[in-house]
This record gives structure tokens, C-alpha cells and sequence, in this order.
């Protein structure tokens, strides 16, 4: 099974953690303010890259935290 | 559940256009040894120079797009343009069920559309797709399932789709393999219907799709990799990049399933989509032993017997994106536990193989088959886990979309702009389990 490094706990398996998707993402300020497409673009579109990932994971299972990784998303490897 | 090891490039020389199998012509090729058989679609070494309309992707649903652009729409200078091979991504690795069971009223009428052009897809391209309406039973094992399959059961009927329940009795009967009444982790408490539901062979389905679009002009270009979108001056479409050279043309539409979003960024476009690795599996092949087609989005398994008699099997996503090709062994031996479960026949069973496709899930999980902010660029993707069913019916209504430059009313809720405005069709609820 696949190793995800915890910045607490190291490397655990990949069960214990639940992912967020693509990190970086920030809420408009003001939500009211924006456009249509700014609010549809925010909630829904994503990078979905092939190659570097910066992604949101969280230890559900394990200590709780909340962390940023870099994944290669063709061969699944976090990169340092 | 096989593809071929290398790619199959006909000689387009040897092609005739109009060579339609017939029961005479069989008979002349049983007496001859079936040496006659020419190449069944034209597929050039390159591209030519320019094209009305280039489709970014040589599975179903383009080789589907093409042929009804050309048939339908009088499109006739269309090319295919592959990276691999026709059929050889998700059209060859997917667990080929059909149905149209959905909740949402949108969502019913599209795959409804897709299921009416199954059951003469056979004869309508003189290639026989194997289409065969055994049925889909998909099980209910809690009250939650028994209440969400009411439901959809009732708003299919309303919608005139067939659906119908089956108490767990009437299960057995239906799918005798099946361990109804024993002492399970997931039980069998009853299960909806879809009697017009079944399988169809993929291979064939990108096979048919591609010597009759052929057939009507189209050229299917294997191995060639799109590497950019052209547009002008205005922003619109003007060509297209490739390995095997420049095309010039207005119209492109991406039928590039889990690769859409690294095409559509070529033309600066962010999809609503992530990539996941969805597993399957088959079996050993047996004598035939199950007589349906059983699925259970509860433990996300899909069960069904292909005409080989492989046991075809499909498992569910992974937790998270990615284009490894690969599923997790955790997520496949999940469903096959619960699988072993349900039908212990199964645990005799040797697995052959197991592979993962990369499917293209959008934030509804319903496909998006659409216009986009650029000119003459159209996208169809988003079918997630389960587009192999709708791929007569979303080339039908895409191939529509390209050629008036509007949607087919049946596509037109399926747009980009839902994400903007809010009126989703909401699936992902639909189908009220853990995605």
C-alpha cells in the first residue's frame, strides 16, 4: 500500500488519510462580489494536471493534521 | 477483455467502402479459408493539411462523433485523431454495461437516447456489436438503498424509462448465482431493474463506429498524438498540433476522457474535472454461470459475464487523482471481498487480469458535452465511471452540437455553463452513496 508522509506521524498508509484535492485554493473574499464564472471557477474548475500536483491531504486516521504534498500524478511518487 | 498488442493499421488501399457483410458473403469466405477479408477502415499514416472538423481521441465516443457527423450532418472531411490506438483506453477497458436508470429527468432522457440507438446499432452499422439486454439488477443492502432505488424507481417510470423492484425472492430468480438470504456483511434486501439494461462488446462498439465512419470519409489517425490547439487572431479554433504534422481547421471537439483536461489547457481552457484510476477485472473464462448483470453502488461492484465467459468485474475509484494507469490493490480487493460475499461461486474463481483505466469525473458527476468560451472548440467529457453506455448517444447529440454549432436539446443541460449558473444535474447525490 502506498506511503504518504505525515509531517507529524512520517510515512503511514495510505488509509489513514483522506484527500483534498487541489491546494491553494482561496475563497473570494467577497463572494457577493464576483461574477458568475469567477464563483463557478473557484468551486468547480481544477489544474487536474499531468505531472506536478500540489494537493491538500489530512491524517483522518492519525493525528488530524492538515498538510500540503507535491505528487507526480503519473507515477504517484511525492516529491520532496 | 482484450486489445490488441499493437496497433492495427489497414492498408487504406485495400478498403471498399460499401464491402457490407451479408450471409452470402460469409459463406464465400467460410468456402475460402476467410483469407478475403480486407481491411475494415482507411487508416492513414498521416493527417491531411486540413480538415472541417478534427475529434481529439479515437475511443467510442469519437469514432461515435465522427461516423454521426458524417452520416447525420453531411461532415464528411473529419479526422480521428488517436494517441494509441481506436479502443484502447477506457472503450477497451471498462465493464461495457448499458443502461439508462438515472434519477435526474436530464440525465434519463440522454442515456434513454443512448439505450433507443443500442438496440439498432447492430444493423444500423452492419457490425455486430453484441448488444444484449440481459438486464441490470442493482442490489439494495440497507433501507437507505431500498429507499434511493424507490426512487429512482418511480422517477424512472414517470420519465418512461423501465424500472422495476424485486424482492430479495424475486432476485434469486432473477440471478440465482447470487447468496440471497445468507448471513452477509452488505445482504441482499432487494434490487431494481432494468430490463432493457445489458452489455455490448467494446471492441466492437470502436470497431463498428470506425469502418463505418470510414466508410463515409472520416480518416482515423492511430499514433498520433495532439501536442496543441491553433487559434487566431480572434481567439477561435484554427488547427490543430500533432506528431504526425499541422492540421488546419475551425471546428475541434475533445472526446479525450481522462486526458481532457490536459488537451482543453492547450487552448488555455480549465476543465471541472479531476482524473481518477477506476479498476476492473476478468476472470478466468467458464461456461456460462451468471445470467445478468449485477451491480451494487453500495461496495461499488459491477459484475457481469462476457460472451468469452470471463467473469468482467469493476471496482471503484480511487481516493485520490491520478494518470497512473494503476488502482490501489486496497480498492479492488474491497469490492472483491464483498464480491466473494454475494456470489461464493466467485471465490473459486482465478482473476487474469486487472487494469486501471483513467476516468474524468466532474464535480455532478454527469458529462459535460458542450460548447466552450473559444470559438469552434467543443468538449465531451466528464462521463466519469460509466460513459461505455451512452457512447452512440453522446456522439449522436455532440456530433449535433459541432455541426450547428448548438446544442441538441437533449445535451443542451449537459453545458459548461451549468458550473457557472448553478443547475447541476446532480448525480453524485443521484446515486446516494460515497463517491
Amino acid at each position: 500500500m502506498k506511503l504518504i508522509p505525515c509531517p507529524i506521524c512520517g510515512e503511514r498508509a495510505e488509509i489513514e488519510f483522506t484527500y483534498g484535492g487541489q491546494a491553494g485554493l482561496t475563497r473570494p473574499a467577497d463572494p457577493a462580489a464576483t461574477t458568475e464564472a469567477e464563483w463557478g471557477a473557484f468551486l468547480y474548475a481544477r489544474e487536474n494536471p499531468k505531472g506536478m500536483h500540489r494537493e491538500r491531504w489530512r491524517h483522518i486516521h492519525g493525528c488530524g493534521q492538515f498538510f500540503n504534498l507535491t505528487r507526480d500524478t503519473v507515477t504517484d511518487r511525492f516529491i520532496p | 477483455m482484450s486489445h490488441p498488442d499493437k496497433p492495427y493499421i489497414p492498408d487504406r488501399n485495400k478498403v471498399a467502402p460499401m464491402d457490407r457483410f451479408s450471409l452470402a458473403k460469409l459463406l464465400r469466405q467460410g468456402f475460402a479459408g476467410q483469407t478475403g477479408w480486407g481491411a475494415q477502415w482507411r487508416a492513414p499514416e498521416r493527417p491531411e493539411a486540413a480538415y472541417d472538423v478534427v475529434i481529439v481521441g479515437g475511443g467510442g465516443h469519437g469514432l461515435a462523433t465522427a461516423y454521426y457527423l458524417a452520416k447525420e450532418h453531411n461532415i464528411r472531411r473529419v479526422a480521428v485523431i488517436e494517441r494509441g490506438w481506436i479502443g484502447g483506453g477506457n472503450t477497451g477497458r471498462n465493464t461495457t454495461i448499458i443502461r439508462s436508470n438515472y434519477l435526474m429527468p436530464e440525465s434519463a432522457a440522454l442515456y434513454d437516447h443512448s439505450v433507443k440507438l443500442w438496440e439498432t446499432l447492430s444493423q444500423q452499422l452492419n457490425y455486430n456489436v453484441m448488444y444484449s439486454p440481459r438486464g441490470v439488477l442493482m442490489l439494495a443492502h440497507n433501507v437507505h438503498d431500498v429507499q434511493s432505488a424507490m426512487r429512482h424507481i418511480h422517477a424512472n417510470r414517470l420519465a418512461g424509462v423501465d424500472n422495476e423492484w424485486l424482492d430479495p425472492a424475486q432476485v434469486k430468480a432473477f440471478c440465482p448465482p447470487l447468496n440471497v438470504g445468507g448471513p452477509l456483511r452488505y445482504p441482499i434486501l432487494g434490487g431494481a431493474l432494468q430490463r432493457r439494461g445489458g452489455t455490448a462488446r467494446h471492441d466492437a462498439v470502436a470497431w463498428g463506429f470506425a469502418r463505418a465512419a470510414s466508410a463515409l470519409g472520416v480518416d482515423i489517425v492511430q499514433n498520433c498524438a495532439v501536442t496543441g490547439l491553433k487559434r487566431d487572431a480572434t481567439g477561435a479554433i484554427s488547427g490543430v498540433e500533432t506528431t504526425r504534422g499541422d492540421i488546419a481547421c475551425k471546428k475541434v471537439g475533445v472526446v479525450a476522457a481522462g486526458h481532457t483536461s490536459v488537451v482543453m489547457a492547450m487552448a488555455g481552457v480549465r476543465m471541472p474535472l479531476e482524473s481518477y484510476p477506476l479498476q476492473a477485472l476478468v476472470s478466468e473464462p467458464v461456461k456460462p454461470a451468471f445470467p445478468c448483470v449485477v451491480m451494487s453502488n453500495t461496495i461499488h461492484a459491477y459484475i457481469s459475464q462476457s460472451d468469452k465467459g470471463e467473469m468482467v468485474i469493476g471496482a471503484g475509484t480511487d481516493a485520490y487523482t491520478s494518470y497512473s494507469q494503476t488502482g490501489g490493490l486496497h480498492i479492488a480487493t474491497q469490492t472483491l471481498d464483498a464480491i466473494c460475499e454475494l456470489v461464493p461461486q466467485f471465490r473459486r474463481l482465478r482473476m487474469l487480469r486487472n487494469w486501471g483505466g483513467i476516468v474524468d469525473l466532474s464535480p455532478d458527476r454527469s458529462p459535460i458535452l458542450s460548447k466552450t468560451d473559444v470559438a469552434g472548440l467543443y468538449v465531451n467529457s466528464g462521463w466519469g465511471t460509466g460513459g461505455f453506455k451512452a457512447t452512440p448517444g453522446s456522439g449522436n447529440v455532440f456530433a449535433h452540437t459541432i455541426a450547428h454549432d448548438e446544442p441538441h436539446p437533449i445535451n443542451a443541460p449537459f453545458s459548461l455553463a451549468r458550473f457557472d449558473t448553478g443547475l447541476l444535474i446532480d448525480e453524485a447525490a443521484a446515486a446516494a452513496v460515497a463517491h
